[in-house]
């Protein structure tokens, strides 16, 4: 039912699509067709040569379509890209075995058919917009999110793939192929070396396009995923290169000595020089990022347009763009990540997953309008010739470089390894704009270039995507571990790299771990300090670490409302107790809480709690409230250990002679304690000042003031001392109980007139403590 | 001047080479370095190590150099620590950081494995009772963080007690109010990092290298 809505919805869109033509086709081919849509002013109507004017009553409804074309092609392009992404998960088993592209694909071409068969031109893939505007978010979103630390160990074996790869592949199917042209003789024979040469060397890099597309479904393990992942990203410099070698020189049909030896040096500025930029432009972003933390709206605009910027900055210079934007998404990432709230964090990770998701939609589908489209030229000795020497190629490089790069590496690449990156090298988009690029009056055998491009493309996407899938499978290759990082493991990661760096300088020799160590102190000494704002530049890693994995606690335990069911990162059926050797009394006095005073402070914890969320729910763009859960993180760790200096001056004063039980466990309190040391849970009751719950309306939220929603899964009732907003502390030890209660009461009514309405009776959960 | 200081003794590099698995050349390197440390006597002290000036800035040097002379490291089924060592324990040391070869059989790489995180948890366990106490732990977490300034003992403690709380839920399981967890024992270690694949992590690429080319500089 649903299933058929949605495609009557579709045909309905491809419908309107057809008359209006196509979004990339350029608005002087458009406006031929647009104009028998247009409506002119009507009140102008021109007769010959004079401008009369006849008055034609006033146009309540006009039909001007000429106005917002472009626009509006462009939405619905992309509208139909996503309608189809839609479709694709609704229908159940299609998805499983075919992946995604194929599909796009086979749309883009049923698209293309169409509107061919209506009578126009189906739009093609221009390369302008496929540089500009289609490549950069899926790049982006790569290189943002690269796991650096993988990516830095294989570091030596991708660049061996991406460059001596590449470069082996090229020549050795342009070779092969001048060599079939000049066999073949009479239709083949006028394509020369070099633009035997030029073609290889578009069609022998890898597409990361492509391989995301596809290695994202089969989720394969790490190491394979970064080899392949990688190569296809670095290759990209190696192809700028020899695509502007070859074709500068194809015209004049000669490449000397010192060409080559120029190619070499321009492919080092190239990648190199993209990189710097890169960088460049990552610490621009994460220097900016140290500022805004009164304006976290715009965070995430600032990493999009920086990035955006190097790529394009990269491109001025013809520099390899691609190698800029990885180079700015990853060194800005970890002070970024510093310094931007957690909202903004989540924007940008679903910004970039959004557009890299439309625009790898898009590319798919107007690769399969621009084959129904673009001029053809089929030949099948040059076509069926290619698409052998492609596989061939690449079979034997990946297999001579993994018989080098082994000698060199520890975790040898073992022959299932082999396969599945040679398999994994899938050509796209990248190739076929590239060759579209290409001027036809230098390059007569254009379209020729294209056809075969085209059938590669469909070929490895085709086959090879549909098929790695039960290969995978077949082969028992190691799939991806869906470990959560634990904090044992950060623990004992940072402490074997500290001891293989010691026993490197025992050695005395200066390996990787040595170098490493040295970038992280200088990381940490300088650079940390330049671009983290306040405190958390001195965070050291392991405390992020934990204070990520806090956080996320924090909100699971809020989202699964409030304690009924936990997650389980951290256990709950172990708790602090369990660990704790029972040690003497003094250190471990907790304040003597009747039953009913318990309850009493539960409840108004519990209704602040409440009223907190309730004012937080309503804001605009100028007064958006910082959220408890993530600013002034901190500050509260400052608060919290002068908190903690206090009480330990205030227990040496008290004595409690008496050692009370621990209240039952419930997971709540397992968690309450895990953060906390025990010792400190009792003792905060005592301060001078008398408790107080104080509301002030009129200030917003400060960050300290909603530690109560953040606290609770770290002490018990304890207090925090704040400016302003909410507040509350736990009521002094017994003695002092029972002066303060008559003061607690008025104040609690006064602060349910002044506040919001208080929580609904239904809200007041009994049974869900979220505080001890 | 002893037996080591001779020409090349090969009768002592063979048995080295047999018992730590090392290859001739890198003993050789190996051996230089540990004249050059101890300034060419045959015994290596505490303080020849702390003079290395790169070792200044790590935070957990003193239990490198601890496990130098700790006598369960040496393979040998003794305890406590001594002072002085001499070359074959140094080699002996060194050798829980060789990576495994191309092809060991499974019951091999487990062994590797073995040793090399009973070397790790000698490291931590330095009262040496068989197991790593909630305060052993805690000690390597402020170690760890030594280096990195003030942020008070109670984050440190934190960490150490969270990680402590997840060690005995995954070896454990769940446990009374009333029941103790003594601490992490070995098998319990072993459970822990079973997923980091330690034996190739835990390598120095230099031990591994075909290091003749490198000798021919050095030893001639």
């Amino acid at each position: 039912m649903e299933l058929k809505m949605f495609i009557l919805v579709l045909g309905l869109l491809v419908g309107s699509l057809m008359p209006l033509g196509g979004a990339a086709s350029s608005p002087d081919t458009g406006t031929g067709h647009g104009g028998s849509h247009g409506n002119k002013d009507p009140g102008y109507a021109k007769n010959g040569n004079g401008t009369t004017y006849s008055k034609k009553p006033f146009p309540v409804l006009s039909f001007d379509y000429e106005h917002v074309r472009l626009p509006f092609e462009i939405s619905l392009w992309v509208l139909l890209a996503s309608l189809m992404k839609l479709g694709f998960h609704l229908i159940p088993r299609v998805s499983s075995i075919v992946p995604e592209s194929c599909l796009l694909i086979v749309v883009g071409l049923l698209v293309g058919g169409l509107i061919k068969l209506v009578g126009e031109d189906p739009p093609v893939l221009e390369s302008k917009i496929f540089f500009f505007y289609l490549l950069p978010p899926i790049i982006l979103d790569a290189g943002y999110f690269m796991p650096i630390r993988q990516f830095t160990e294989n570091l030596g074996t991708i660049l061996m793939f991406a460059v001596v790869g590449t470069l082996w592949n090229s020549f050795f199917v342009g070779g092969l192929l001048y060599g079939v042209c000049q066999l073949e003789g009479h239709k083949l024979a006028y394509v020369d070396l070099l633009s035997c040469l030029l073609f290889g060397s578009i069609i022998s890099a890898v597409d990361p396009v492509a391989v995301l597309a596809v290695f994202e479904e089969i989720h394969i393990n790490e190491l394979l995923h970064i080899l392949v992942f990688g190569e296809s990203l670095l290759n990209d410099a190696v192809t700028v290169v020899l695509y502007h070698l070859f074709e500068e020189y194809s015209s004049v049909g000669l490449i000397t000595v010192t060409d080559v030896f120029l190619g070499i040096v321009c492919f080092l500025v190239v990648s190199l020089g993209g990189i710097v930029v890169g960088a460049i432009y990552g610490i621009l972003a994460a220097f900016t990022s140290r500022f805004t933390s009164h304006t976290r709206v715009i965070e995430p605009l600032f990493v999009f347009v920086y990035s955006y910027m190097a790529y394009l900055s990269a491109e001025v210079f013809h520099l390899s763009g691609i190698m800029a934007l990885i180079a700015c998404g990853a060194v800005m990432r970890p002070y970024v990540e510093a310094n931007i709230s957690h909202k903004s964090h989540t924007t940008i990770k679903y910004f970039l997953k959004m557009w890299s998701s439309v625009s790898d939609t898009l590319i798919f589908i107007f690769l399969g309008v621009s084959t129904v489209a673009g001029p053809h030229q089929w030949n099948w000795t040059f076509v069926v010739a290619t698409l052998i020497f492609c596989l061939v190629a690449r079979v034997l490089g990946v297999v001579g470089l993994t018989f080098v790069i082994n000698k060199f590496r520890i975790v040898k690449l073992t022959s299932k390894d082999q396969f599945i990156i040679a398999y994994g090298g899938l050509r796209g988009a990248i190739a076929f704009s590239l060759v579209y690029l290409l001027n036809p009056e230098h390059f007569p055998m254009r379209n020729m270039f294209l056809t075969a491009i085209i059938t590669v493309i469909f070929f490895t996407v085709f086959v090879q995507g549909m098929t790695i899938r039960p290969l995978v499978d077949l082969l028992a290759v190691k799939k991806k571990q869906e470990t959560k990082r634990s904090i044992n493991e950060e623990i004992h990661t940072q402490f074997l790299d500290h001891l293989l760096t010691g026993i490197e300088d025992i050695c005395g020799h200066y390996g990787h771990h040595h170098w490493k160590d040295k970038l992280n102190r200088f990381n940490k000494k300088y650079v940390k300090k330049c671009l983290i704002a306040g405190e958390r530049s001195k965070e050291p890693q392991l405390i992020a670490f934990y204070h990520k994995m806090e956080m996320k606690q924090a909100i699971e335990l809020v989202e699964s409302g409030g304690g009924s069911k936990l997650p389980s990162a951290l256990p709950s059926t172990v708790s602090m107790q369990n660990i704790q050797p029972k040690k003497p009394s003094q250190d471990r006095a907790l304040p003597q809480l009747s039953k009913a005073r318990e309850e009493e402070i539960r409840k108004i914890l519990r209704t602040n709690l409440q009223r907190t969320r309730q004012r937080l729910r309503s804001y605009n763009r100028h007064t958006l409230i910082a959220d408890p859960y993530e600013d002034g993180w901190n500050e509260m760790l400052i608060k919290r250990k002068k908190m903690k200096e206090l009480e330990k001056k205030i227990s040496q004063m008290n004595n409690y002679l008496t050692v009370p039980a621990p209240p039952p466990d419930s997971p709540t309190i397992a968690r309450a304690r895990l953060a906390s040391d025990p010792q400190a849970w009792g003792l905060k009751s005592v301060t001078e000042s008398i408790p107080t719950i104080k509301v002030d309306l009129a200030s917003p939220q400060s960050p300290e003031s909603v530690n109560v929603v953040d606290e609770f899964s770290k002490k018990g009732s304890q207090p925090k001392e704040e400016e302003g907003g909410l507040t509350m502390k736990v009521p002094s030890p017994a003695k002092q109980r029972k002066d303060k209660t008559p003061d607690e009461e008025p104040q609690q009514r006064l602060m349910r007139c002044l506040s919001d309405p208080g929580p609904a009776a239904e809200e007041e959960d009994e049974d869900e403590p979220f505080l001890p | 001047m002893g037996s080591f200081q001779s020409l090349p003794d090969d009768h002592q590099y063979r048995t080295l080479s047999q018992k730590t698995g090392f290859s001739l050349e890198q003993i050789a390197i190996l051996h230089n370095r540990f004249k050059q440390l101890s300034q060419n006597e045959e015994t290596l002290w505490r303080d020849d190590l702390k003079t290395i000036q790169d070792l200044e800035s790590n935070p957990i040097r003193y239990q490198i150099i601890e496990a130098f002379f700790d006598r369960r490291n040496f393979q040998k089924d003794g305890v406590g620590s001594v002072e002085e060592i001499g070359f074959e324990e140094f080699l002996t040391v060194m050798s829980y950081f060789r990576a495994p070869a191309h092809r060991i059989t499974e019951e091999q790489r487990e062994e590797m494995r073995r040793a090399k995180l009973r070397f790790l948890f000698n490291m931590h366990d330095t009262d040496n009772d068989g197991t790593i106490t909630l305060e052993e732990y805690r000690h390597v977490v402020e170690e760890l963080l030594s280096r990195s300034g003030a942020l008070g003992r109670e984050t440190t403690k934190g960490i150490a007690d969270a990680a402590m709380l997840e060690v005995a839920s995954i070896s454990v399981g769940p446990m009374a109010p009333d029941e103790f967890y003594e601490g992490i024992t070995f098998e319990h270690f072993l459970k822990i990092l079973k997923g980091t694949e330690i034996e190739t992590r835990m390598h120095i690429r230099f031990l591994n290298m075909d290091t003749t080319v490198l000798c021919k500089q050095r030893c001639v």
